[in-house]
């Protein structure tokens, strides 16, 4: 299981009055239409169930399907202030596989940082493709394409990669990012999209082990 | 109750409570799902006695918006940019009638080139129309602003129009924690619109009408006066916001470490890193404080004289330009200090168009400042050095 040294967290984090202040930034990289915005949306939401501060908010080019989109999430145990971009994410998660090696998807990650990709082949291919240094990232792959297509006839990514973060990273308990879910979409959508994060979620948790 | 939601429905939730009669928009990004939460609330039956209408562009919308003011209702829109200069014409008209109009401004910049993002400009084309401006930091603020924007604008001593500025996108597009409002609060602290006077039968007045030049001057020195008393009412109402919500934003200003040396001035969502910034300024031993300015207009001269007046740099981050001179909120701020400082001025015009401001970026004009190794003056921030096209 993926979790922060807490003394790593200490040596990073700035330290407030005895307490330490933990603030961690997730970059969200895709394409117009795969749900970048919405991952970073539902997580800033479910995290915010579990306790923390939240805040999430988008960059896009023209709003139109396939340009590269950025998203940005910031969780916190103390009120959130920062609005500018993060240039120096703890977690890069990407939705579509063709952006890597178009956007510099690891650009400003942090030492030890981590990825989590939507990515069809194994981390150690993912390694090559990313042409910038990733030092000692930890790279995990999903191949996210792949469920979407059989859980939700669509290619659309978004709810598997929010499931893969979940499971990486336990910022999030399943049973809180699934009743996210359900208040999220309606109906029929909510029911298979809460399926697809639990399968991405339970996958993860594995590939994390 | 406190949740995670978008700074849209922020807005469009407080915009409920304070139970307009009349909502009338055109969408223009990043204002739209302002509009759009409305028109759900509004289709699902939970805007009581309540009109909205859709209009064939900003410059109906508002003219919608003085005709159902005028005659005595209580009237909401949301715009900014081009939709807010379309509007202009229209918006002066309002505060020469003195109708309190509450509209939300998510900030955007202006064309040409075209831009959906974050700057001020268009709240500056507004600045001399007669409509209160009031800045906020993160969508709490926005939130609560709106009950006090009508309250304000209603006063019988101001009567004039309030906009609410929020930064499109940076706030508008986030979600993060709002404590939303209870209709009771709400209901409590605003009550319902009483017009002063206004359009019927039963009493006929005209508004808006021709004035010679025997009487034009008059309404104009009303306007002035209105906006003076106005700050003293907003004061108020701010302070009773406090009470009423648990939230006290603060008044005209709010000054973090009155006794430093160097201050630096912003408005909006800017505001929040530059907490941040500031913190960690003074951890490195410079003695620098911040003023945030939450009402533009009227501009809060008396507050930032006294806050200021034992400054020795001040810095100041405009997200506008007045083109042939420098930014807006510098030209009012030195304005403001003419014979009440001595300090020495840092005038620096960021984030125009969305351009982002990280955290360093700031740091390192401020230290710069702190160094001396920045020259007073007026400076562009965070471009690329370009080669100009036609010479």
């Amino acid at each position: 299981m993926l979790t922060y040294d807490p003394i790593d967290l200490y040596l990073r984090y700035t330290k407030f009055g005895g307490v330490i202040s933990i603030l961690i930034e997730v970059r969200f990289h895709g394409r117009g239409g795969q749900g970048v915005v919405t991952a970073a949306d539902i997580l800033a939401i479910a995290a915010f169930k579990e306790g923390y501060y939240t805040l999430s908010f988008p960059m896009f080019g023209a709003e139109k399907r396939g340009t590269p989109v950025v998203s940005f999430l910031r969780i916190s145990n103390e009120p959130i202030v920062e609005r500018d971009e993060i240039y120096t994410p703890d977690y890069v998660v990407v939705l579509d596989p063709s952006v890597v090696g178009v956007v510099n998807v690891v650009a400003g990650l942090k030492n030890g940082g981590v990825v989590i990709a939507n990515y069809p082949k194994s981390s150690e291919e993912l390694r090559k493709e990313i042409k910038a240094e990733v030092m000692n990232a930890k790279l995990y792959t999903i191949n996210a394409t792949k469920i979407a297509m059989e859980m939700l006839g669509r290619p659309i990514t978004n709810t598997v990669m929010v499931g893969a973060f979940a499971g990486a990273t336990k910022l999030v308990k399943l049973d809180t990012l699934v009743e996210t879910i359900k208040e999220w979409f309606e109906g029929d959508l909510a029911a298979k999209n809460a399926q697809v994060v639990e399968k991405a979620y339970r996958y993860m948790e594995e590939v994390c082990k | 109750m406190k949740k995670v939601v978008r700074g849209f429905y922020a807005v469009a939730h407080s915009v409920k409570l304070c139970k307009p009669h009349v909502i009338c928009a055109y969408p223009i990004t990043p204002q739209t799902e302002i509009v759009e939460n409305l028109a759900e609330m509004y289709a699902n039956g939970e805007l009581k006695n309540c009109e909205y209408i859709t209009a064939e562009s900003e410059f109906g919308a508002a003219s919608i918006l003085v005709g159902a003011s005028a005659a005595g209702a209580r009237v909401f829109s949301a715009t900014c940019s081009q939709g807010l200069i379309l509007m202009s014409e229209v918006l002066f008209n309002a505060a020469g009638m003195r109708l309190p109009i509450v509209i939300v401004n998510t900030n955007r910049a202006l064309s040409a080139p075209l831009s959906i993002w974050n700057d001020h400009q268009d709240s500056m084309v507004l600045r001399d129309a007669g409509i209160m401006q009031l800045f906020v930091e993160n969508n709490q603020e926005a939130h609560d602003a709106v009950p006090q924007a009508y309250k304000i604008a209603e006063d019988k001593r101001v009567l004039l129009p309030f906009m609410v500025c929020m930064d499109g996108f940076k706030l508008t597009h986030a979600y993060e924690p709002v404590d939303l409002l209870e209709e009771e609060v709400v209901d409590a602290f605003l009550p319902p619109y009483q017009p002063q006077i206004y359009l019927t039968t039963k009493k006929p007045v005209a508004m808006g009408c021709y004035a010679l030049p025997a009487y034009y001057m008059e309404f104009r020195v009303a306007m002035q006066q209105a906006m003076e008393r106005a700050k003293s009412v907003m004061e108020k109402i701010y302070k009773e916001w406090a009470e009423v919500s648990g939230r006290d934003w603060g008044g005209h200003i709010v000054v973090e470490y009155p006794d430093a040396k160097i201050f630096v001035v912003a408005m909006g969502s800017l505001v929040g890193l530059l907490r941040k910034v500031v913190n960690d300024l003074r951890k490195e031993g410079i003695d620098v404080g911040l003023i945030k300015i939450r009402t533009f207009r009227p501009f809060p001269v008396e507050n930032l004289r006294k806050a200021l007046s034992n400054a020795e740099k001040i810095v100041v981050f405009d997200r506008s330009v007045s083109f042939g001179y420098e930014g807006p909120l510098s030209i009012e701020l030195k304005s403001a200090l003419y014979k009440y400082s001595s300090a020495d001025f840092y005038s620096y015009i960021v984030g125009l168009g969305g351009r982002d401001m990280p955290k360093d970026f700031l740091a390192g004009i401020i230290r710069d400042v702190a160094n001396g190794k920045e020259k007073p003056g007026v400076a562009f921030k965070g471009y690329k050095e370009f080669e100009e096209v036609i010479p």
